[in-house]
């Protein structure tokens, strides 16, 4: 099926989120989107599912003109959506999530599961998903999670399928793995949409791309453009794709991990009896396949795991066992895995959200009292130094597209004076410009003699930035290796494999 | 120790039970030095007898009971080791403890015990319409506080209609709408409009005291013979089920509106969890913009079960006119539309947890005023206090934590939640 929109604009008041776009998308073809944070990717997708109302513009679908006033017509006309932030209720088995809307009923409207489970099944095996039709959504890894999404669509018959950045929370080998189901679904015949940052899988699946920026669509491109030339026109100016980065000079010890074990409350080691040091001028990176235990290890380290053991020393001293406010007071900047979570207050203004740490230290504040002109025009300066993308620091944070929200959490974490920065996938959800800045940053604050400890599944990222690379193994740290080792050899150490070294 | 939320809060209400049989042995057992005797009578009417009374002396009685809960606890420490579920001993044991409390508070008196439920029924059926209506409405993520001006609304109608019409029919007809108008203030200004629901719900409730004071002031006292002497619907008797001893005249020897109160619970809770409206109105009240992504439009269902609510309400504001003493009196839900609210949070926001803490309070409600006519050793300002007590003691210990429906109270717009 082949999908054209035209001319599509939307403004939320003074700002063009989306300005003239028009976009054609060519049956059982992969048309990828790229463009920076707040381009207004995301916008546009939500218009074309009937989320929101666009101010003008038409779209037309297999060349008929059609109004999309709610997702039900969307579906109706056969457009499926996997969203940014899941479109999943926590608390529902994931058959009943998949049934939600189109659901089968026996006598007295009683819900009918058993088809869905029967589908669910079918659909899973085909692409060799492993998903139980009654779990609770919410005890599911995001990877599961996302492939419930994409059950969802498939089951609605979806013959075009929206994937608004799919691969931004899965590991890389779930990530080859959407890319294969991608391919697959194509030569059935579904058109797909699908956007992301990663030019890598732009390269590996689009057959088409189209490149936005702040709105306006600037330009198209084929998957044979180089990565420099995709980034370049993405941004609009040339973006450093490699870093530069001096010789570290690691000097005292300011993160010492002692003997560390954490458990669950069923007494179950996620972290076992890890030692690990992180000196001043040094970025040590964790690498390892998701869910290892660097959730726990990172999580450990502000004092947010209740069942550890062990020893935690910031610049000497134990922190283990006491309160958060205590850990980051004594100069621990974190980064959390799940900015939504654990990062924001989504209802509290963007300036509120920068200072959430520091609010009654002074500048902002004094005893009960909080400056509100310093606040603003402190945060102004963030959102300069990080482009943040809005129209004013008071708007709620909600209204921040994906990458811009990851971009308030870091400016908040890394414009203190802290002695240690513990930054989990900091750059997830970011456009290229924007991990270019952050790396940069990373690299800054660790020339200013910080200790910075990464938590990455990006192999990327972890060489681009990492002075050692600490890999993770069924919660133990099985090796600790200088970052000149070789891509497949920490493949192999990433899956247990620790070779004996002659 | 391997423990699920489930199994922790079984852990939390075992050890609960545990402590309290205790504290009852030692308090209504050793320190308890009056042995007169108690009575407790089971029969109220015309039910075929098994027995008629029960006499034994308070000491023993105290002691016995406290034992046996003692006894009924360690079972549930090993149901819970065996994980199982305890749902059986909780009720055996609490059923003990009070029988308990009974023969220390009431030595040397008579207590109705199936009066004493009965009348703990009764006092419930108001809680329980307020509760199932707080259900519809915060399950689709609006927030009900106007709850008692419904109740208060309806008991105005339901009595004046009935009082001018001289049919109690016609009263239980218009108190479901009475209390559907309030919904509709409700449902326009909290989904429309997306104004605060705390707040407007106590304009609500300011609004419907306010109207019915002056109504009553200046009509129903001046022209009290036309326009409040309202008749009173008469119970009815199932067939052999209301001879059942103590159950009977309990449960089956009433009004219309327990019956439908029976039918509406019911149907209440098997649609939530079982049917596809359920299923939807689950969705709204947890995840709206999911709800909506997939084709579901969430202010129209929201505004539909409030009105349902509105209705179901109504029903429970017949009660006190109706349904009770026929006249209608200011202020006279005085307070049930609150501890409706509570009834529904401590039942965990489920329409069957919702009835059993109604119940509770209902009881403790009764408990209350049965002593205080008997005479106890306790003050009855302690008394009054009872029911409270019982909720404290019942959220602390046994149902812990609650969630509410993750956007309860939270107005939904596409715009702003993008
Ligand atoms: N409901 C809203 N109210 C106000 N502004 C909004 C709203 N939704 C989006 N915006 C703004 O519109 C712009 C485009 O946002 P959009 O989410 O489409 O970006 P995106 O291209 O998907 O970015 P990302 O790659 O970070 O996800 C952003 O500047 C964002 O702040
Ligand atoms: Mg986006």
């Amino acid at each position: 099926m082949s999908v054209e929109l035209r001319a599509i604009t939307k403004t939320f008041g003074a700002l063009v989120a989306n300005d003239a776009i028009s976009l054609r998308v060519e049956d059982g073809e992969i048309h990828a989107i790229l463009g920076e944070n707040g381009a207004g990717k995301s916008t546009l997708m939500n218009i074309l599912y009937g989320l929101l109302q666009p101010d003008s513009g038409e779209i037309s679908v297999d060349n008929k003109s059609v109004t999309i006033n709610a997702p039900s017509d969307a579906l109706a006309v056969g457009i499926g959506m996997v969203h940014q932030h899941f479109m999943l209720i926590p608390v529902f088995t994931v058959a009943e999530n998949i049934v939600l809307g189109h659901e089968k009923t026996k006598s007295l409207g009683t819900l009918d599961l058993s088809q869905a489970r029967a589908e669910i099944a079918r659909i899973s095996k085909e692409f060799n998903f492993d998903v139980d039709p009654d779990a609770v959504v919410e005890t599911l890894p995001v990877g599961i999670q996302q492939r419930v999404e994409v059950i969802r669509a498939l089951m609605y018959n979806a013959k075009v399928l929206i994937l608004d950045e799919p691969t931004a929370v899965l590991t890389p080998q779930e990530t080859d793995e959407l890319l294969t189901v991608m391919k697959r679904l194509k030569s059935q015949g579904t058109s797909i949409i699908f956007i992301t940052h990663k030019l890598r899988e732009v390269q590996a699946v689009a057959d088409r791309i189209t490149i936005i920026r702040r709105g306006k669509v600037v330009g198209t491109a084929l998957p044979s453009a180089t990565q420099e030339e995709l980034a370049t026109q993405m941004v609009g100016r040339p973006v450093v794709l490699a870093l530069n980065k001096k010789h570290p000079a690691p000097g005292r010890s300011l993160l010492a991990i002692k003997d560390l074990t954490v458990t669950d409350n069923r007494g179950v080691e996620l972290v076992k009896n890890i030692n690990l040091e992180v000196r001043a001028g040094e970025i040590v990176a964790v690498a390892g396949v998701q869910g290892n235990g660097q959730t726990e290890l990172a999580r450990a380290i502000l004092n947010l795991e209740p069942h550890c053991r062990g020893e935690i020393q910031i610049d000497g001293e134990n922190i283990l066992g006491r309160s958060v406010s205590d850990a980051i007071h004594s100069g621990v900047a974190f980064v959390p895995e799940s900015r939504e979570l654990d990062g924001l207050i989504s209802s509290f203004s963007i300036s509120e959200n920068l200072i959430l740490d520091v609010f009654d230290k002074e500048p902002y504040g004094k005893k009960l009292a909080m400056f509100p002109s310093v606040v603003r025009s402190e945060a102004e300066k963030r959102i300069q130094e990080f482009d943040i993308r809005t129209q004013s620091v008071t708007d709620p944070v909600s209204s921040l597209s994906g990458g811009n929200k990851q971009k308030v959490v870091l400016a908040r974490e890394l414009s203190r004076p802290v002695k240690v920065v513990v930054a989990s996938q900091p750059t997830r959800g970011l456009d290229v410009g924007s991990i270019e800045f952050v790396h940069e940053r990373m690299i800054a604050e660790r020339d200013a003699g910080r200790g910075v400890l990464l938590f990455s599944t990006e192999l990327d990222e972890v060489f681009a930035l990492a002075d050692r690379i600490a890999v993770m193994y069924k919660g133990e740290i099985i090796d600790i290796v200088p970052a000149t080792i070789s891509r497949s050899d920490l493949g192999l150490l990433m899956a247990g494999v620790k070779q004996v070294k002659a | 120790m391997n423990l699920t939320p489930i199994q922790l809060r079984r852990r939390r209400g075992v050890f609960s039970m545990a402590i309290l049989s205790l504290a009852s042995l030692i308090g209504f057992g050793f320190l308890q030095k009056n042995t007169a005797p108690v009575t407790f009578r089971f029969v109220l009417e015309k039910e075929w007898v098994a027995i008629h009374e029960w006499t034994l002396d308070s000491r023993s009685g105290s002691y016995g009971f406290s034992a046996a809960a003692l006894l009924i606890s360690l079972w549930a420490f090993f149901q819970f080791r065996r994980d199982k579920k305890v749902h059986v001993q909780s009720a055996l044991g609490g059923f003990s403890l009070l029988m308990a409390f009974m023969c220390w508070a009431a030595s040397g008196k008579m207590i109705p015990f199936t009066g004493l439920l009965q009348g703990a029924l009764l006092l419930s059926v108001p809680l329980i319409f307020g509760s199932m209506a707080g259900v519809l409405c915060e399950r689709s993520g609006v927030i009900n506080i106007a709850i008692e001006g419904q109740l208060l609304a309806s008991a105005f109608a339901a009595g004046v209609v009935a009082s001018l019409t001289k049919n109690t029919t016609w009263g239980l007809l218009v108190a479901p709408l009475a209390g559907a108008l309030i919904s509709l203030i409700l449902a326009t200004f909290a989904i429309k409009f997306s104004i605060d629901q705390v707040i407007l719900g106590f304009v609500i409730n300011v609004l419907v005291i306010g109207m019915t004071n002056f109504l009553y002031k200046k009509l129903l006292i001046p022209y009290q013979n036309t326009w409040n002497s309202g008749p009173i619907l008469k119970p009815i008797e199932i067939p052999l089920l209301s001879k059942i001893p103590v159950l009977g005249p309990i449960f089956f020897s009433q009004t219309i509106i327990v019956y439908l109160m029976y039918a509406i619970v019911l149907a209440i809770h098997f649609s939530l969890f079982k049917t596809k409206w359920g299923l939807r109105t689950r969705a709204i009240g947890e995840h709206p913009t999911a709800a909506d992504s997939v084709g579901i439009s969430v202010n129209s269902l929201r505004f539909k079960n409030v009105i349902i609510a509105g209705l179901v309400a109504g029903i429970g504001g017949a009660y006190f006119t109706v349904g009770a003493v026929g006249a209608f009196g200011k202020e006279m839900t005085a307070g049930k539309g609150f501890i409706a609210l509570a009834a529904l949070i401590f039942g965990r926001w489920s329409p069957l947890g919702a009835v059993m803490a109604a119940l509770l309070f209902g009881f403790a409600d009764n408990l209350q005023g049965i002593l205080s006519i008997t005479g106890t050793p306790i003050p009855s300002e302690f008394m009054l206090m009872a029911p409270y007590i019982a909720t404290i003691i019942a959220v602390t210990g046994f149902v812990g934590r609650v969630r509410a429906p993750a956007a309860d109270g939270i107005p939904y717009s596409r715009e702003s939640s993008h």
